[in-house]
Order: C-alpha cells, then sequence, then structure tokens
C-alpha cells in the first residue's frame, strides 16, 4: 500500500513530520516497508535569482549568467530556453549531486568560459517530468534558502497491510489509525451529493444476495472521456506507480487508495438489455478487459447483461463493455460481494487485481452508495455529463454483532495496565459503538473493521495503540529443575550426527524432494510420493531415500573436481503419501580415496568396510545392538549383489550398507564406486528405562590371557562370520574373542577354497591353563569349526 | 709401591684413551681379568708376611677400586657417545606433514538446532515433532486458516493426493510451518505445557532469501497466566542467549497471524553495511520472529478451553538464525552440499551446545 504525504493529509489534521508518521505507522502495526523522499536528495540545492543575463559570445542559445544565491553572484552559463533577467530558480552549486543524473557536479567549462553551478529543471531535481526549461519561481520568493522548502515535495509512503486490516488498504483508514494513536485528528470525508437528474434506464437485478448483498448502479450521461485528469489526481496516482489512463479509470483507481472502495465502470452503450447479478453457467464464457478468455463455473458471480457476463463480479471487469476513450454514457457500479466468493473465483482462474484483494479481505459494505457518490462527483467535475438518481438493490445496513472485552483482561492477556478511559478513548477514536458495562465494554465494530470477532481482538487493538514496547518483558516463571528436554530418540539423532563427524563425515542438508527419475531404483514401495504442485520437475517426489540426494550432491563435488567424498545426512524418507508415512534414517556415502597422495602412503581408496564401519557406528551411537546385529547379505537391488549386506535383529533391519550399483550410478554420471549405508533409526529398540543406569560390575581376572593362532581351508562361499561365531561357541568360558587376521586365496590352495587365519584369546579362569588344557582347547575350536564349516586346519 | 703409582698412572692413561667400548673392555680384562696385571698382583698377596700383607693388600684394593670406577665412568661416557651417534642417525625431518585425519562437520542448521534447543530447555521446554505430509486440519483449519482465508494463499503450499479421497479438498499439504505441532501437542497433552517444535518446512518459493524447504522452530507455552509480557520476557531471554550479547536491542510490532491474538513481529537492532550486518549494534532493525497470544479458535480447535488457559505461540527460522549469528551470506548454499561450503560453514563435532559450557566454538579446533 502506497501513498504519499500530501495524501494522508487530506484526511489526518497533524504536525507530525514524515519521520515521526513513518515511525508511529509501524509502531502500530502498518510497518512501513520504503519512504520515498526526493527532498532527502535536494541537500544543498538552494534558491537563487538571475541578475544579469547576456547571450554567450561563442553560442547562439546558451546565456551567460550572473547569479544571486543569496551570498554571492556567481558566472553560470545556462542553456535553458525560458532563462531570462529575474529568474527565481533552483540552483545547483558546485559539489552537490543532480539527482536525474547521479553524478558531482564540478566547474564546468562550456565553449570557453567557466561555469559556477547550475540552474535546474525539474527532471533534473527528480521531482517531475519536466524538461524543457528550468524551475521559475514566483518573484516573491527569497533567495538563498534551501529547495526542500520552497519546493512542492510529496514524498512517498509504502506499508505492508497484513490480510486483517483491509480498511488500511484505503488512505483514510491509515489516517484514522494515526489519529486513534495519537498523532492528530481525523478529518471529516465531505462528500458532495450530486442531484439526480433523471431515473437511471438500465433495470439492475440480483439474482444472488448471499454472493452480492448489495449492488448499486448510477447511469451518468454525456461524459467526456477525453478530458484530462487533474493534475493532483495523476501526480498522486503516479506517485504510487499507477499510470494516468482516462478519467473514468483514474477516478475508479483514486478511490481504491483513496476509500479501500473498489468500482467498476461500464460503457452503457455498450451494454445490451438490463443488468443480472447471477452465478454464471458451468463453462459461460468470459473474457477479461486484459483479453484472457475464461470457462467460468456455476460458482463464480458475473455482472450480466443480455449477451452474457461482461464483468467478474469484484474480480475483473469484461474486455467487450469497458470504457473507451470515446465512451459517452456510464453506469457506475459500486457494490458489496462475499469475500470468500470472490477468493474462490479469484483463485480459481487466478486472476490478480486490485479490486479482488480488497473484496476478498474485506471492503466495508456500508460505502456503496458512499463511493458511488464520491466517483459520481469527481466524474461529473472532470468529465462533466449528468447523473441518474442510483439504484440500490439489497439493503446497505451491515452491523456487526457485539464483542464483550473485560476491562481487566487487557491486563490479563497483554500483561499491562491500560485505564478504562483509556481503553474507551482508544476504541471510540477506531470508529467502536460502545456500551459500558461496568466491568465490561460492549463493542460495535465499525462496518470497515471485519476482523473483530474476539475480546481478544479487542485487546489487540487496544496494544496496538498503547504500543507494545510499553509491555513490560517478565522471565518464565521456573519453579523447578527442567525436564529432559529432547526425548531419547530426538536426542541419540544428536549423538548420531556427532560420531559421524567425528568419523570424518561431513553433515549435508538436502531436499526432502527429490528427482522421480533419479529416486526410482531407490523406492520401498511401488508408488511414489508425489506432489501434486512441484516448484521444479526434478523437486517432484517426497524422496523415498536419502541417497539420491547425497547422490546429487556427490556429482556436483565430483564435477568440481574432489578426490574423496564422505557426505552424510539424517532425515526423513517418505513411504506414504498420508500423514506419519516416513521414517528417520542416517544415510551416508563415501566415494574416491581417503585423501590425495600422501608422503607416508597411508591413502587408499574407500571400501565396503568404511560403510559398514559407519553403520555399526551410528547403531552404536543411537544405542543400538551393535555387537548383537546379524549381517546378511540380502541389501535392496541399488547396492552391488556381491559386495553389500544387511544389519539385523532377526527381521528388523537395523541398516543396509555396501558398496552401490554400478547401473544405478550411470544415471546420475558416477563414474568410480561409491560406498553407502542407510541406518534406520526408527528400527533401532531404545534402551529400556527406568531401571536406572548401574554398569555391570567390571570383573577383573588376575591371570594372564592366552593368545594362540590358527588358520583354516574351507570352501569360498562359507561366511567368515560362521568361522568366528563357531570357534567363540567351542568353549564360551574361556574364548573370550577371536579375530580374523589373513585371509588369502590362490596360491597352492586348491581350487574353490581359501584359507582363513584366526587369532584366539583363551582367559584362564581359576588358575593358569597347563599346556595339555590350552591343547584341549584349542582342539575344541578345530573341531567346532570343522563341524559347522567343513574347515580342516591347515597344514 | 712406587710401581703401584706408575701402573695406576698407566691404566689411568690407558682407559682415558680408550676409543670404544671394546678397547675399554680390553683394558678391563688386561687389568682386572684372571690374568690381570692386577689379579696378579694379588696372586702374590699370600706369600708375604703379615703386616707387608696387610699393607699391600690395602693399596691393592684401593687401587682397584679406582680402576674400576674409572672403568665404569669411562663406559658411560662411551654409552653416551655412542647412543648419541646412533641416535644422530636416526635424525628424521620432523616438518614433514602429519598423516591425513579427517575431521567431518556439523551442518549449520543442526548447530542452530542445538543451540535453540539448549536455550529452551533451560526455561522448561520439551521439543516435540511432527509429520511432513500434514493434513488441512492441522496445518490450516486448526489454526484459525479455514479454506477461503487470506492467509491461506499467501503461503504456497505443496500438496499430496490423498490416497483415500480423490476430492482436491482432502489433499495433504506439505506443511507450511511447523505451527500444526500446536495442535498434535494440544490433542495429546494437558496444559501446562511449554513445547519447542524444530523442523523442515516447505513453500513453493525459490529466490536468493526463500528456498522451497527452511526450517522453523516453533514455540508454545500455555497455561492459566502466561500473557504478553512472558511473552516477551521469554523471546528477550533467547535472544540474548542466542546472539551471546547481553544488552541486544529488540522491538515489537503488531502485526497478524491467523493463528494469535494480539500478534506481533520482534526486530532486533543491527547495523546495516555494505553487504555486512552486525547484530547488537547500530540503529537499524532486523526482523527476527513472528508471536502472539494463541488464538481461543485455536485453543479450541486443539481441545482445550479458552476460558480456563490462555498462553503464547511463536515461529522463527532457523536457517536465518543460522545466517545472522554465523554470517553466512545466502540461504541456497545451505542445501547444496557443497564440501567447500561445508568445511567452511561447518562445526567441529565436538563443539556441542549447552548453556552450561556454552553455545558455540568451545569444542576443540578444526582439522
Amino acid at each position: 500500500m502506497k501513498f504519499t504525504l500530501s495524501w494522508l493529509k487530506d484526511h489526518l489534521d497533524t504536525n507530525a513530520n514524515i519521520d515521526e508518521i513513518s515511525a508511529r505507522l509501524t509502531q502500530i502495526g502498518l510497518e512501513v516497508e520504503e519512504i520515498f523522499n526526493p527532498a532527502a536528495a535536494l541537500e544543498g540545492f538552494i534558491t537563487a535569482k538571475v541578475e544579469s543575463c547576456e547571450m554567450h559570445p561563442d553560442s547562439d542559445h546558451l546565456h551567460l549568467l550572473s547569479v544571486n544565491n543569496g551570498k554571492e553572484n556567481l558566472q553560470v552559463v545556462c542553456g535553458a530556453p525560458n532563462v531570462k533577467l529575474g529568474t527565481i530558480g533552483i540552483f545547483a552549486p558546485v559539489g552537490v549531486v543532480i539527482p536525474c543524473y547521479g553524478e558531482k557536479l564540478g566547474v564546468g567549462k562550456i565553449r570557453g568560459i567557466e561555469s559556477f553551478g547550475m540552474l535546474c529543471s525539474e527532471k533534473e531535481l527528480g521531482i517531475g517530468d519536466d524538461h524543457n526549461g528550468i524551475i521559475e519561481l514566483p518573484a516573491d520568493t527569497p533567495i538563498g534558502i534551501p529547495a526542500a522548502e520552497i519546493l512542492n515535495i510529496d514524498p512517498v509512503i509504502e506499508i505492508a497491510i497484513t490480510p486483517n486490516r483491509a480498511e488500511c488498504l484505503g488512505v483514510r483508514g491509515v489516517a484514522r489509525d494515526l489519529a486513534a494513536s495519537g498523532l492528530g485528528t481525523l478529518k471529516p470525508l465531505t462528500i458532495n451529493k450530486t442531484p439526480a437528474s433523471f431515473p437511471c434506464p438500465i433495470k439492475i437485478e440480483v439474482k444472488d444476495f448471499d454472493a452480492c448483498p448489495v449492488y448499486t448502479g448510477r447511469y451518468i450521461k454525456g461524459v467526456n472521456n477525453k478530458a484530462e485528469t487533474p493534475k493532483w489526481m495523476k501526480d498522486r496516482l503516479s506517485a504510487i506507480g499507477l499510470h494516468s489512463i482516462s478519467p473514468l479509470v483514474d477516478v475508479t483507481n483514486y478511490l481504491n487508495y483513496d476509500l479501500a472502495r473498489p468500482l467498476h465502470v461500464f460503457d452503457a452503450d455498450k451494454l445490451c438489455g438490463n443488468l443480472t447479478i447471477r452465478m454464471a453457467e458451468e463453462n459461460e464464457a468470459f473474457t477479461s478487459l486484459e483479453g484472457k478468455e475464461y470457462q467460468l463455473d456455476t460458482q463464480s458471480l458475473g455482472i450480466c447483461d443480455e449477451e452474457g457476463v461482461q464483468c467478474l463480479g469484484g474480480v475483473m471487469g469484461g474486455l467487450s463493455k469497458g470504457c473507451s476513450e470515446d465512451t459517452v454514457n456510464v453506469l457506475l457500479e459500486s457494490a458489496t460481494f462475499k469475500p470468500q466468493c470472490i477468493a474462490r473465483t479469484g483463485r480459481k482462474f487466478q486472476i490478480e487485481s486490485d479490486s479482488r484483494y480488497r473484496y476478498e479481505r474485506w471492503v466495508d459494505p456500508n460505502s456503496n452508495i458512499l463511493g458511488s457518490d464520491y466517483a459520481t462527483a469527481l466524474i461529473l467535475e472532470i468529465c462533466g455529463g449528468e447523473a441518474s438518481e442510483i439504484v440500490v438493490c439489497g439493503e446497505e445496513n451491515y452491523k456487526s454483532a457485539p464483542v464483550e472485552l473485560r476491562y481487566e483482561r487487557v491486563k490479563t492477556l497483554a500483561g499491562i495496565d491500560v485505564s478504562k478511559d483509556e481503553i474507551i478513548r482508544i476504541l471510540s477514536a477506531l470508529g467502536f459503538n460502545l456500551t459500558d458495562k461496568g466491568e465490561v465494554v460492549e463493542a460495535v465494530s465499525p462496518s470497515w473493521r471485519g476482523d473483530i470477532e474476539f475480546e481478544a481482538d479487542l485487546v489487540e487493538e487496544i496494544v496496538r495503540m498503547v504500543g507494545l514496547d510499553n509491555i513490560p518483558a517478565v522471565s518464565l516463571p521456573n519453579d523447578k529443575l527442567p525436564k529432559q528436554t529432547l526425548s531419547d530418540t530426538q536426542s541419540r539423532v544428536v549423538t548420531v550426527k556427532h560420531e559421524l563427524a567425528l568419523r570424518g563425515m561431513f553433515e549435508t542438508v538436502t531436499w526432502s524432494f527429490t528427482d522421480s527419475k533419479l529416486a526410482k531404483p531407490f523406492r520401498k514401495e511401488k508408488e511414489p510420493v508425489l506432489l501434486m504442485n512441484p516448484i521444479a520437475s526434478e523437486l517432484d517426489e517426497m524422496r523415498p531415500s536419502v541417497l539420491p540426494n547425497l547422490l546429487i550432491g556427490a556429482r556436483n563435488n565430483i564435477a568440481r573436481g574432489v578426490s574423496g567424498l564422505s557426505l552424510f545426512e539424517v532425515g526423513p524418507e517418505f513411504y506414504g503419501r498420508r500423514p506419519k508415512e516416513q521414517g528417520t534414517v542416517a544415510a551416508g556415502i563415501r566415494y574416491g580415496m581417503t585423501s590425495k597422495k600422501h608422503w607416508l602412503g597411508n591413502e587408499r581408496a574407500y571400501d565396503v568396510f568404511d560403510a559398514k564401519a559407519d553403520a555399526l557406528a551410528a547403531i552404536a551411537a543411537a544405542n543400538g545392538p551393535f555387537e548383537n546385529a546379524q549381517v546378511t547379505t540380502d541389501a535392496p537391488e541399488y547396492y552391488h549383489p556381491g559386495r553389500s549386506g544387511a544389519l539385523r535383529l532377526g527381521k528388523n533391519v537395523l541398516a543396509y550398507f555396501g558398496e552401490l550399483h554400478p547401473s544405478v550410478l550411470k544415471a546420475y554420471d558416477i563414474k568410480g564406486r561409491v560406498m553407502a549405508f542407510e541406518v534406520f533409526l526408527d528400527n533401532i529398540p531404545l534402551p529400556r528405562g527406568g531401571a536406572g543406569k548401574s554398569k555391570k560390575k567390571l570383573e577383573l581376572s588376575s591371570l594372564q590371557a592366552v593368545d594362540k593362532d590358527l588358520a583354516f581351508v574351507v570352501n569360498k562361499d562359507v561366511p567368515a562370520i560362521n568361522i568366528i561365531s563357531a570357534a567363540k561357541n567351542a568353549d564360551k568360558e574361556h574364548i573370550v574373542d577371536v579375530r580374523i587376521f589373513d585371509v588369502f586365496e590362490g596360491g597352492n590352495l586348491p581350487e574353490g577354497k581359501k584359507s582363513i587365519a584366526i587369532g584366539l584369546t583363551f582367559q584362564p579362569k581359576e588358575k593358569s591353563f597347563t599346556d595339555q588344557e590350552l591343547e584341549g582347547l584349542m582342539k575344541k575350536v578345530i573341531l567346532e569349526v570343522g563341524k559347522k564349516t567343513d574347515a580342516v586346519l591347515r597344514q | 709401591m712406587e710401581n703401584l703409582e706408575e701402573l695406576k698412572s698407566q691404566i689411568l692413561q690407558n682407559i682415558s684413551s680408550a676409543t670404544d667400548l671394546k678397547a675399554l673392555d680390553d683394558i678391563r680384562v688386561s687389568v682386572l681379568g684372571k690374568k690381570g696385571s692386577i689379579t696378579e698382583k694379588m696372586k702374590t698377596l699370600g706369600a708375604l708376611p703379615l703386616e707387608e700383607k696387610i699393607a699391600t693388600g690395602k693399596a691393592l684394593n684401593v687401587l682397584k677400586s679406582a680402576i674400576e670406577a674409572a672403568i665404569d665412568d669411562k663406559k658411560q661416557e662411551l654409552e653416551t657417545l655412542e647412543l648419541n651417534q646412533k641416535l644422530a642417525n636416526e635424525r628424521i625431518d620432523v616438518t614433514l606433514p602429519i598423516r591425513n585425519e579427517i575431521q567431518g562437520r556439523i551442518h549449520p542448521v543442526s548447530k542452530i538446532y542445538e543451540e535453540v534447543v539448549a536455550i529452551f530447555g533451560q526455561m522448561g521446554f520439551e521439543v516435540a515433532e511432527g509429520p511432513d505430509i500434514e493434513d488441512q486440519f492441522h496445518n490450516f483449519n486448526a489454526l484459525n486458516m479455514p479454506a477461503n482465508h487470506p492467509a491461506r494463499q499467501m503461503q504456497d503450499t505443496f500438496y499430496v493426493a490423498n490416497p483415500d479421497s480423490s476430492d482436491f479438498d482432502d489433499s495433504y499439504v506439505v506443511r507450511t510451518h511447523t505451527s500444526g505441532i500446536q495442535i498434535r501437542t494440544m490433542e495429546s497433552k494437558k496444559p501446562p505445557i511449554r513445547i519447542i517444535a524444530p523442523g523442515r518446512t516447505y513453500r513453493s518459493d525459490y529466490d536468493a532469501t526463500h528456498t522451497p524447504m527452511f526450517h522453523q522452530v516453533e514455540g508454545l507455552v500455555i497455561d492459566k497466566t502466561t500473557n504478553m509480557a512472558h511473552l516477551k520476557g521469554c523471546l528477550y531471554d533467547f535472544v540474548k542467549a542466542f546472539f551471546e550479547i547481553d544488552d541486544i536491542k529488540v522491538r515489537y510490532r503488531p502485526s497478524y497471524f491467523p493463528f494469535t491474538e494480539p500478534s506481533a513481529e520482534m526486530d532486533i537492532g543491527c547495523k546495516k553495511g555494505k553487504g555486512e550486518l552486525k547484530i547488537g549494534e547500530g540503529d537499524d532493525w532486523l526482523e527476527i520472529l513472528g508471536c502472539g497470544m494463541v488464538h481461543p479458535n485455536v485453543l479450541r480447535a486443539g481441545g482445550i478451553d479458552p476460558d480456563e488457559y490462555q498462553g503464547f505461540a511463536f515461529g522463527v527460522g532457523i536457517d536465518r538464525l543460522a545466517m545472522l549469528k554465523y554470517g553466512i551470506p545466502d540461504l541456497r548454499t545451505f542445501f547444496e552440499s557443497d564440501l567447500r561450503w561445508l568445511k567452511h560453514y561447518g562445526f567441529v563435532p565436538l563443539d556441542t551446545s549447552s548453556m552450561t559450557g556454552g553455545l558455540s566454538n568451545n569444542g576443540g579446533l578444526s582439522r
């Protein structure tokens, strides 16, 4: 919402300056977004008088002047055609910046003669369009005073209007708010009623009073739409960014911004028969004044003549019955439309207009006749003509339901003491009709306020005017030790992130959306969770996995030349379209080398065991059973079939890990191997609470443990884990650790076989082992491993 | 006896000129060994008369001790020499770089989450969560935004088709704010309530200051007496702690949100310079959050009697907080996974946030 200072002062009697007004607007909830004040650029410019004026000796159009700036006379060369002896104008001394050019003025030398400043045109000062000559001020203008004081400069104020304050989409509403806040008084609105000289020749019928409670029409004949819109109106419209089109259009635009009162003007000679306000028929055609064609539906309100819908009521006028410069007879519409109806139609057909913007918020339903009167007076004044009687369909008698305010409620809800008298003063100034009932005041909203329904709404009005900054700030009372802020589920997400970062991975945050084409292989459910209105085709699916976005991130980093990359994200993935059909996943990828070449040569390519280690670390950080998790080799198909696995608790999948399938990577244009893991945090059981956090008692043996090694030869397809578990199970009491320290294939081993060497730690319990006891334990291991895996001791 | 002195000085001379441990040991053997010169003399003692035997024995023992001590000293000297020689040969260039150790980073969004949680935790808040895909009741209607509400149009909402209904009005939405968690909390919990709800939020908007996904933290306090003075106190305590500036300036402007009444926006004092922003100084203002007293319709929608209970709610952008506090210029870069950005703007893993140990930069150096 934009307006100029002079426009505001048409409605508000105030001595406040632009800065005071600006501060107050923001304070009362009409936030100032910008003040455009041309005066600010005119510092240094002063009034000056031409005291001698001769022709430049070397030019037939330049003048050589002596200009009195109030202190001294300066030599100035001037090319303006209207300069003459005695002209008082605006003088730019050397050193100022000319707004129009944005450059500092220096001492000029024009055709051999020095010039110490210049006299300016309106355009050069940025206060108008006139560039035909220099500004000529009245002869009695004092000399040497700042230009900003003499010129009629009208600053433009732009404020943000929240959806509840529709009446402030008109300057008068803004003025009323400022007056209620104590910054001046609201001037009375005086509108001259034009005497009607004939009855309206067009009949108007409203078929749907629910959508259109009041419709008024007035016929004005013999207007001259080629007349010039008055300068003051053009200037104001131009200041708020509206071009002058024709007097009829300018008047409707002006009232839209002056009183927040939308109007429409039909060319009455183009209308065919009488006017009916009705819902459109299904697929009824309408062409807007912008030339766009629409197929309406039965919930769109039309202003219709016998040829169909000529105006989409309250939203936009039609092309064929609008005014042109040749228009002579007009029908002026001023009406009330139901906000919901306007909002639906505007949204359905995606039409934006100043009219829709106001109607869907709130337009004073008791301002139809007033708006029509005001517009009629202005039209007759500018375009001449004669006005008919006004036709009013429906009754202009809106009255809002009373709302009660307990005086003490201001204190109990807003936390500030405001006296009863002040409460009454504020609400009255805002236009409320009040009945004092002792402890309570009953308030009936003015018709221009559609937003007051509850007691809290009235408290807000008081608080706005008193100033939020005057409410004391009181810390929240806390009478006990706060509870745990994060639940165990939330807290472990934090721990997992820090664990993965400690492991050298970089946390990223990517969209919850992804590209459905790239996500396809990662979908666990058949149906993608698609957005109905994605912002871009590559962000059209709620991601079924975190991995696609990590791979996109990897691709972009690889394109920038990274040789190694470790990224992770903890976030949601979606398996259904209903609320809560989502899970929290910690996923990561590792690509390339652990580091660039190093003099110690410890760099290596990331492999499956990095991803497995990451997954186990994340499970451990989430307090999960990482030691008991079973490793199975049934990861989904987007993993490499021979280099991937799952970590499970029975059927429950805690994580997948492995190398990603090369054909999946191809779609991302990634060459080389990528390791990945996904830990499904929701599947990790929470530790049982309540039983205390005491750790198991530490049992320390004074006897030294003994390490022994054994090497086995087994079939290649025997999983190493089987050998480890068999060895552990051989004697659970004494075998405390089993390690694999060598895996070997080929050499002199038979075809299809591999050698696995394990290290065992035996812990004596009562006394140290004898040689026989140790030998017995080793035999048990060899026997058990052989039984479970067909392994034989390597000779 | 004279030749003993002579012998002594001869031996000591030999010891002192020994150049390595082997030569020294040879001397020891030649003097103190089984057939050494002193040992040989000792052997002759038995044949001497008693008195002379005592005197000579004593003298020989003194000599022997002196020689032993000299050998020990020399041995130590030579060993040190030898060790130094060995160590000199082991010299390596310690200016060479260390083994590569890669330390990861925590994303600024996670960091701010932890800071916000730490501060509100201190004030007795708990963290609540809700689904990213929401029904329209929780995202709009229950928050006093019926279907035709203008504010509902202002939020460019992403929709997801409802698998159980083909009616567009039943579509699910990808939540436009975390405010829906207010309702879910009220539905599941009796007052007094103090929660914050951080999370991902989504709107169909993409330019320098808007991304289709961003992060918000919603706050809700409901009891019988909490009023706007508490709202101001709570939020002031928050920004003071968060920006780690004791005398931070704030102001409040009346505003409008469908779910609060009265509603306000909070600005913090700052200095806006060329492409630079300093919080806590200057005379400019920067909008930081929206807040207000919970609207009676919202309490009712959450199953709470507005005649008995009241409270406040607020919402603040997590990404925006990160940009302001840590000087990150462009919102879009948050979500681009650029390793250089993550390394620069990310936080070291041990830089944890607490009110006892500090919110930021107390957790070790970056590598």
